[in-house]
Order: C-alpha cells, then structure tokens, then sequence
C-alpha cells in the first residue's frame, strides 16, 4: 500500500488509473467495515463518476496536487447533497446542501470524496464509543477503541483502507487517535483551517487537520486545505507556505523543550520508554533537548471542561426540530417538542455536556465557572508564550496510555476526560501539533507529540518529517491490513 | 396634582439600512415571500459562521457621534440564549458587556417649551429575529426567517422620562435623527423602528425607583403614549390598593388598549451571555471614526438653530420644518425660489402644504406641489399679482391640477386688478347703488367703511388690490 | 458540590432536553463529578488576569462589505425541514 503522496504521484504518471485506485479502496473499505465501522456513508458510484473523470483529466496532462486520489472526510464536516451526520441520531438524514471549505478546497485540488468517516456524536469522545452508528474499532486490536473523536478517519487511514482523511481536533480529536492507532495527526495553528462547513463543537478550540501515514503526507494535504476564507471570520489572513517543500528543511540545531509536566504518575511505564527512545532520535539528528515547565498546564483538562460544554451547549441549540434534524412524533406543543427532539436526538454524552455548558454559563455560576475557566486558559496560555522563547518545539507523549478496551471508561466521565490531559494545552491556546507514531506497548501504537508556536506548522512538520525519515512505525500496518 | 412619579426608560430598536444582513449576504428588502431572503447563515445551518457587515458598524458609529457618545475602541459580540422558534440558532448575536456606543444624549423639548436632555446608557449591534405568523394556519405557528439577521441598533435610554409624553417627544427625536443619519428608513408599520418601554412609578420625592414592567414591541408613536399611561394606572392602582407590581414583561394590546403579562415567554429565562467565539472583538479606530465624521449631515438640532437665525423663526417653527430632512429641504427649496419672505414661506409649509399632505396621508417627498412651484405662489403675493385670499384658491388648484401658480392665476382670471382707475369706477358704482349707507357714513358711521371694501370685492370677484383700495375709498367716501 | 434532582431538572428544562426518570440520577452523578472535577480552578490564582475568550489574542474582527451574495434557495434549503407550508417552517402553536 502507497502513501498519499506516492498516489497523487502515481496518478500522475499514469502508473495506474484513479478508477483502478478507487475500485480497489472500495474493495477493502466493504470488506473492513463489518470488523471496524470506520465509515457512516460510501459515496462508491459518485467516488467512481469523479474517478473517470479525473482520470480524463490527467489523461489531457491536467489536474492539481491530487487530482485522482481518493480521500475520506470525517462526517463533521458538510458536503453538498450528500449526508452528513456529526454521528447523531440528530442529524441521520441530513443533507447538506452545501460544502465546507475544507472539502471544497480538496476537492478543487483534485482529490475524490471517497466516504464519510465514523466519529464521536458531535466530537465529543476519546473513544469513538459515543457514535449513534456504533463504535469504532482499532485495525491493531479490534477489542481495543481507536480513539476518538476523529476514529473512524485514524482507524481507516491505520488500515490503509484511505490514503488520508480529515479530522477535527477541539482537545485532542485529531492526535490522540492518530496515536493510538498507529498514525500521523496533524492539527494546524486555530485559524489556519476554515472552520467553515465544519459542524461547531466549542467554537474557540476546533480546529479542522489531518490524518495520514505520514508527516509528508500531511503536508500535502495540508497545504491544499489550509489558507484564509472570508466565510470564517475566526481564519487568518496569511500566506499558507508550501509545507511539502518546508519539510526538507534539515533539523540540526532544533531546540526542543521537554515537557515536563507531560512525564506525570499518570504516564505509562512503556509509552514514556517509547517517547524517551523518540527524543534520542531526534538528538541524534542534531536536536538540543532541554527541560521545560509549564506550571499551569495541569490544569488544562478542567478549563476544557468548562469552555467546551459552554460553548457547545449554545452551538448545539440549533437542532431544535424546526429547519432541520430529528423531529419527534406528535409533539404535544412547542416544548415537548423542543425537549423531546432533542431527547431523542442526542446521546447520553451530547447531553452530558450542554448540561454542564448551561450549568457553568447560568446566572450565578458564569463567574465561577466560565469566567475563572478563560482566566486560568490565558495562564496557560502565557506558559506556552513563556516557554515558545527558549525553545522551538516542545515534546511529548500525545497520550498517556495506549488504546484501552471497548468499554474500560464508560463508567467514569472524568477517567475518558483524561485521555487528552496532553493533548487539550494546544487546543487553548491555538498552537499547531502533530503526532507522530514512535514505537508499541504490548503490541499497541504509541505517539510522540511536537507542539510548535502559531503558525510554525512548517517547522512541526519537518520535525516529524526528519524523525520518519529515520524510523519506520509510520509504516507499521496492523496485521490483516498490509 | 397626582403623588405618584411615573418613571420611563425607553429600548428603542431600529433596523439599520444595509443592502445586506449584518453576518450574511442576503437581502434585509421588506415583503419578500418568505424564508426567500434567509441564507444558511440566518438558518443557522450546521457549520455556517458569521461575518460582520462593516456598513452596519458605520452606521452605528454615526448614530454615536450624533448623540454625542463614547465609541468604544474595542466592543464584543455575545450570544443571548434562549429558544424561541422565530429564532434560528437558538441564540441572539448581540453585544453584552462591551456595546460599541454607550454615554450619549438626546435633547427633547417639552410642551413647555423647556429644554431636557435625556441620557442614553448604549446603542449597541444586534441582529434581528424572524416572524412568527398563525393566521390562517390552524393548530400550527408559521415560521418566516425573512428577517433574521437583519442588523438593528438597540438604544437604551437611562430611565430619564417622567411622563409618556417626554417618551414619546424622545422617541420622536430619535426617529428623526435615525431618519437624518439615514442609518434606518424609520418605516414603523414595518417594524423597522419599536421600542420596549420600561414602566414604574414611585412617590414624588421618593429616590428609589418602584419595580418596573418592560412593556415589549411598541410600534407607533401613539401605542407607546397610550401603553404607557395604561401601565402607569395599573401600577398606581395596584400600590394604591397595597398590592405590589411585579417586576414582568408585558405585552401592549392595540384593540384592548391594555397590556398583559406575557410570563409565557419569560418562563425561566435565564439568557447565559458570553462572548461568541465565531466573531472576534469590534475595533473601531480614529481613522474609521474620522472617516464616518465626514459622512455626517447637518443634524437636526443644528438646522433648527441655522434656521431660526437664517430665516427669522421661532424656535417652534424651526423645530417644526427640520422635524424631517426632506422637509427641512422643502422648505430651503421654497425660500430659495421666494427669497423675500421666509417667514411666509414657513406659514405656508407648516399650513396649507402640511394639511393637503396629511389629508392624502402624503410624505413631502410627494407633494403634488414641487418646492420651486410653491416659491413661484409666495412671490406672486409677495408682487401683488395676487392677494393671500386668492392665493389660498391658487394652491388648491396647483394640488388638484398639478399646474403652475402663473397658469392657475391666469386660466382662472385671478390676477389682482391694481389699475386705479378701473378700482374708482367700481367704487362709483357701488357708492351709486348704496345711497343710504354713503349718507350714514358720511353722517359720521366710520364702521360703514368695511361695508364700502365687502361691496367692491364682492364685485370684484375679490381681485382688487386691497391697498389700493383702502386708499382709493379713504378718498372718495367722504365726498 | 453535589446537584440536586431539582437542579438537574432546572438545567434540564433551560437546555429544552427532555429527560427520564431514570436518567435524572445518572446525570446527578456525572455533572457533580465533572463540577467537583474542574472545581479545581478555584484554586488558581487569577488576580488581574485577563479572560481569553480567543486562541489568537490580538486579533479583531474583518468586516465584510455590505453586498447582497446570497440568493433564494428556501426550496433547497427547506428539504431538510421537518415540516413545511407555503414557504414556511411550521411548529406547534405558539402561544403569546
Ligand atoms: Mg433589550
Ligand atoms: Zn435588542
């Protein structure tokens, strides 16, 4: 199995045709999903319409970047007359009738709109056990989660079944299943990628990015995805570099700051042996690895559960059974109908977290809770500033632990919160950060995550490129999936 | 003399005049069909954002300067939460803590003739909601979102009203000046411009304010008067009785000429603001501020001083002509065509112009009588053509036939006779007709005087110069 | 700090979801966890600091320039609608 990049190259040799590369990844996909659920919806006969056509394309010596090659994009994100789910009972038979930026963007670089990747309802998971389309299993262990809430695009990138797919990240969504499923997550800098057509969790911290094998492909995807858009005033006006020429960029004298507060009591004996192993490679390439502390950091997960189910909690009054989504039967008045619909609508966790949202943003608590949330966010915040002067990246696990089994943490809210205590810091303050696969606990993927200063998602990259340049997990393909 | 003081502080909403909505590209024009100007943006549609439309920040910028205001460098836009079916997102996109205007002032003139200023607390940026409709709909509501996301400046005055003639002088004041900034048509029937009044009375002298009711949507000058003193009577009936108001939103109902309590929709409402994390924060700086400075026209306080100092007005009839923009322009237009006597201009405007327009329920703009064309009358008394009496048949025949002063004078034969003689051969005819009276008043009736000028108008079809004619008979009465 | 069954109700019925009986407890038990949980920042010293409400201090917010883009596409749009009539979205009686 070929890497994103090796298949737009492909493609564009005419080594093969996208009809023969889209024919055969429909293949795998129905033949994976019984044993994974990766995917909501297949778009097979539109995939094989646009395959032909690019493939004329091609034939003319036409075509962008990625003109014939097939990607999946995470049901969060809308695409026009096709339905797009947020992986709720909420929006089952919803059709958008528009694209999201995002997927317009990869589309106008040629790429093809293959299916739609399994997820946590509204992304709000670690484990992609909240999909009203049932769980998501991980290609490297099937009793294992994948992660979530992106885990139906890293369980279908980690089985080769899409060269890559597109995620959403808001505390971790992008990397920590990447991590556990043996991959490379890419979220970019806030603002770097339109949040336009992308569902809204909490407002302030998603950001749309990537998942593929490689840190090289995410380059590339990231390039034809990133950039401004007058949809979005939350986006950033500012050139979008070409980060495929940007990872070549040679590592020698990169200062790395090892994040102190990320080597906890709640780390894994064998993920720190992997991370630590990682950070030798590194030096070995001429990295300088010092000691770094972000006093506030701790305190991340508790900020995060404050603003994000605030800011959901509003996102989410929309779907009310009026202009779209589920309706209840025979609703008795207005209220029944609202409260019904989304009764129904929702799952236990949706409706776990737009209660705590109207809970910390009532009258009374919005001080304690919300307000001294932002408070503590900027402290955070003021760390990362701090530390980004001494040093250029900072390093460490994406998770504290490998993939846990279907169901472990089901029972406790805060237990499956603290699967992204190291990722969540780069989702307050905005930060880009990737992870990247460096090594196995007890036969399960573990990651190491490059945290970089807005906009530096050129210099993450090519940190991530030069570690996979001299290591092989990133190739790693689970057993029944090469 | 009553012993309760009434206390008024007014909401007013006012839907700004952009081509487009305040966070998306779709028309804000009046009376489509419905749901065909509501985008995904004003459907609040999964995944859609918001983008803020600069025009209506201009607009709200002017409204600042005009009143005198403090413009914040910096505003945030918060959500207000709440369900409400007419209200896409389920929350409002308004400013909160941070409005872009706060610290104004608005003058208003009482019947007095005194002068008070009214505090306004904020004007802020918010957008509008959709309407709800149920006739004809049996069992169901019908929901139009025609006008979601249309922008409105909300102004919130400081409770500086005492009576509901001072609100309605205030609210007055403000739909000229909106009309003036021309950031809102100020159409009223279609909603473009309403307030919400806060009610409460206390014991004259009291310092502490009495609970208040926030009588919600009032839509004319004179619902806004009549709503008030209803809800006046009512609170000083219910304090009179030792009952006490609750503090309640109310509804004002036009036919009943009551308002009522609408706990229906405050029903736990609790609106959970906080910033919105889709619009990042208002910077408005000097060079904008500047920018929209030059934009501004002469307000109307302004105008009514140049006008009374100009022309030699009265502080009354210069607030009268400037009440409007175009009728402040009809007026200088009329002056300009009748320079002489502006005085007379405004008698005519205020007069006989304002009563065939308000007979036809006309705005100025469409007069049947063009300002030059009402200039063209003035001086035709001004030169004697005709006398003010004449005049008064010209104007109406102007309106009806829509033609020119000189046409009407000369078709109709109404030119003023002022050729002495043919006067003093009318008077001979009359003192030849009337011998009886001529002998009475040269026995010393002087009152009979006014009989001798009837007599020969009369025959004169009214045409003859009357100063000529005072001077002629002076001389041939007395023999 | 542990929410009552009325407290869960009240936030409940602000947040328009309709719960069961049975599930009435089960939320009781998790938002007291996550409050008891992120009761934590009440330690944090946060003396003149500055909320951040945006991951990108300093930013302010674009203007858009004020020109009609969007055209009728209440057809469309309302294919999605649960239910409809002449144009218009319809919900049960609203009563004022
Ligand atoms: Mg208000
Ligand atoms: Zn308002």
């Amino acid at each position: 199995m070929r890497t994103l990049t090796q298949l737009a190259d492909g493609l564009r040799r005419r080594s093969f045709s996208s009809v023969e590369l889209v024919g055969a990844l429909l293949a795998r996909i129905e033949k994976s999903q019984p044993a994974l659920n990766a995917f909501i919806s297949v778009a097979a006969a539109e995939a094989l319409e646009a395959a032909r056509a690019a493939d004329r394309t091609l034939a003319a010596g036409g075509g962008g970047p990625l003109t014939g090659v097939p990607i999946a994009h995470k049901d969060i994100f809308c695409t026009a007359g096709m339905r797009t789910t947020c992986g709720s009972r909420m929006l089952d038979n919803f059709v958008s009738p528009y694209d999201a930026t995002v997927v317009a963007r990869l589309k106008r670089a040629g790429a093809l709109l293959l299916a739609k990747t399994n997820m946590d309802e509204f992304a709000m998971g670690s484990s992609n056990e909240n999909s009203f389309y049932g769980p998501v299993r991980n290609p490297w262990n099937p009793q294992m989660v994948p992660g979530g809430s992106s885990g139906g695009s890293a369980a279908a990138v980690a089985a080769r079944l899409v060269p890559g797919a597109t995620g959403t990240d808001t505390g971790g969504s992008i990397r920590q299943p990447a991590a556990l499923c043996g991959i490379t997550g890419m979220k970019p800098t806030y603002g770097r990628v339109s949040r336009y057509g992308m569902i809204a969790f909490a407002s302030s911290l998603d950001q749309g990015g990537t998942l593929t094998a490689s840190a090289a492909d995410a380059a590339l995807m990231l390039r034809e995805m990133a950039g401004f858009d007058p949809r979005d005033s939350t986006s950033v006006d500012a050139p979008v570099p070409d980060y495929v020429a940007a990872i070549e960029e040679p590592i020698t004298g990169l200062r790395i700051g090892l994040l102190a507060e990320f080597f906890d009591k709640g780390l894994d004996a064998e993920n720190e042996r992997c991370v630590r192993e990682a950070l030798r490679v590194l030096e070995g390439l001429g990295a300088r690895v010092s000691q770094v502390s972000l006093p506030n950091l701790p305190m991340s997960v508790p900020v995060y559960y404050v603003v994000a189910p605030a800011e959901a909690s509003s996102n989410l009054a929309r779907y009310d059974g009026v202009r779209f989504g589920h309706r209840c039967e025979n609703p008795r008045d207005l209220t029944d109908m609202y409260r019904r619909s989304r009764g129904e609508g929702f799952g236990a966790e949706v409706k776990r977290r737009i209660m705590t949202g109207t809970y910390v943003l009532s009258a009374g608590y919005y001080d304690a809770y919300y307000l001294k949330a932002q408070r503590v966010r900027a402290l955070i915040n003021a760390d990362f500033v701090r530390a980004f002067q001494s040093v250029d990246v900072l390093i460490g696990p994406t998770t504290p632990t490998p993939a846990f089994p279907i169901g472990a943490k089901t029972a406790d809210p805060i237990t499956m919160y603290l699967n992204d205590i190291y990722t969540i810091g780069a989702n307050l303050a905005g930060l880009p950060a990737i992870s990247v696969p460096c090594g196995f606990a007890a036969g399960l993927p573990v990651g190491l995550q490059i945290v970089g200063p807005h906009f530096s998602e050129a210099r993450v990259l090519a940190a991530a490129h030069a570690f996979q340049r001299t290591t092989d997990w990133h190739t790693r393909v689970p057993v029944g999936y090469a | 003399m009553s012993e309760w003081e009434t206390v008024i502080g007014l909401e007013i909403h006012a839907q700004l005049a952009t081509r487009s909505k305040i966070f998306s590209g779709s028309a804000t024009a009046y009376g489509a069909p419905p749901n065909t100007q509501a985008d995904l943006v004003d459907l609040g549609y999964p995944g859609v954002l918001p983008v803020l439309n600069g025009e209506a920040v201009r607009m709200v910028v002017k409204l600042g300067l005009a009143i005198d205001a403090r413009i914040a460098p910096l505003s945030v836009f918060a959500r207000k939460n709440y369900f409400y079916p007419d209200l896409p997102k389920g929350y409002q996109i308004s400013q909160y803590e941070l409005p872009v205007v706060a610290r104004g002032t608005l003058e208003i003139v009482l019947e007095d003739g005194t002068v008070k200023r009214i505090g306004i607390t904020r004007a802020h940026l918010e957008e509008d909601a959709g309407k709800s409709l149920h006739e004809g709909l049996p069992g169901v509501t019908g929901i139009d979102l025609n006008r979601a996301g249309t922008p409105l400046v909300e102004i919130v005055s400081e409770p500086d009203m005492r009576s509901a003639k001072e609100a309605v002088a205030y609210m007055k004041k403000m739909h000229t000046l909106v009309r003036y900034l021309e950031i809102c048509d100020g159409n009223m029937q279609e909603g473009s411009f309403r307030c919400d009044a806060n009610v409460s009375v206390r014991p004259r002298g009291a310092q502490k304010f009495g609970t208040r009711a926030e009588i919600k949507n009032l839509n004319s000058f004179r619902f806004v008067e009549r709503a008030i003193n209803f809800e006046v009577a009512r609170q000083v009936e219910l304090l009179e009785s030792g009952r006490a108001v609750v503090q309640e939103t109310r509804l004002y109902d036009p036919d009943k000429g009551e308002t009522r309590s609408m706990r229906s929709k405050e029903e736990a409402n609790d609106y959970r603001y906080f910033p919105d994390p889709d619009l990042l924060p208002l910077k408005v700086d000097a060079a904008l501020i500047e920018s929209v400075r030059a934009t501004l026209p002469e307000l109307p306080d302004q105008k009514a001083a140049r006008f009374a100092s100009q022309y030699g007005l009265s502080a009354y009839d210069a607030g009268v002509l400037t009440a409007s923009r175009e009728l402040a322009a009809y007026y200088e237009e009329a002056v300009r065509a009748a320079p002489e006597d502006p005085k007379l201009a405004a008698n005519w405007v205020m007069g006989d112009l304002a009563a065939a327009l308000n007979k036809e329920g006309l705005e100025v703009g469409a007069a049947k009588i063009s300002a030059p064309r009402l200039g063209e009358l003035l001086r035709r008394m001004h030169d004697g053509t005709i006398s003010g009496k004449i005049a008064k048949e010209v104007f109406e025949l102007m309106w009806s036939q829509g033609s020119s002063a000189d046409a009407v004078i000369a078709a109709q034969g109404l030119r003023q006779i002022t050729d002495s003689d043919a006067i003093a051969r009318v008077i001979d005819e009359v003192m030849a007709k009337n011998p009886a009276q001529l002998a009475d008043y040269r026995a010393g009736k002087d009152k009979l005087f006014g009989f001798f000028v009837g007599q020969v108008m009369k025959a004169t079809g009214g045409k003859a110069n009357p100063a000529q004619l005072n001077e002629l008979l002076r001389k041939k009465l007395p023999g | 700090m542990a929410l009552t069954r009325e407290q869960i109700a009240s936030i409940a019925t602000l947040a328009r979801l309709d719960l069961t009986a049975d599930e009435v407890p089960l939320y009781q038990e998790g938002l007291s966890r996550i409050l008891e949980f992120v009761g934590a920042l009440e330690r944090a010293d946060t003396a003149d600091v500055t909320p951040m409400a945006h991951p990108l201090p300093g930013l302010t917010q674009r203007l858009r320039p004020d020109e009609v883009t969007e055209g009728d596409g209440h057809e469309r749009y309302q294919q999605n609608a649960p239910r409809t009539a002449a144009g218009l979205y319809l919900v049960p009686k609203v009563i004022e």
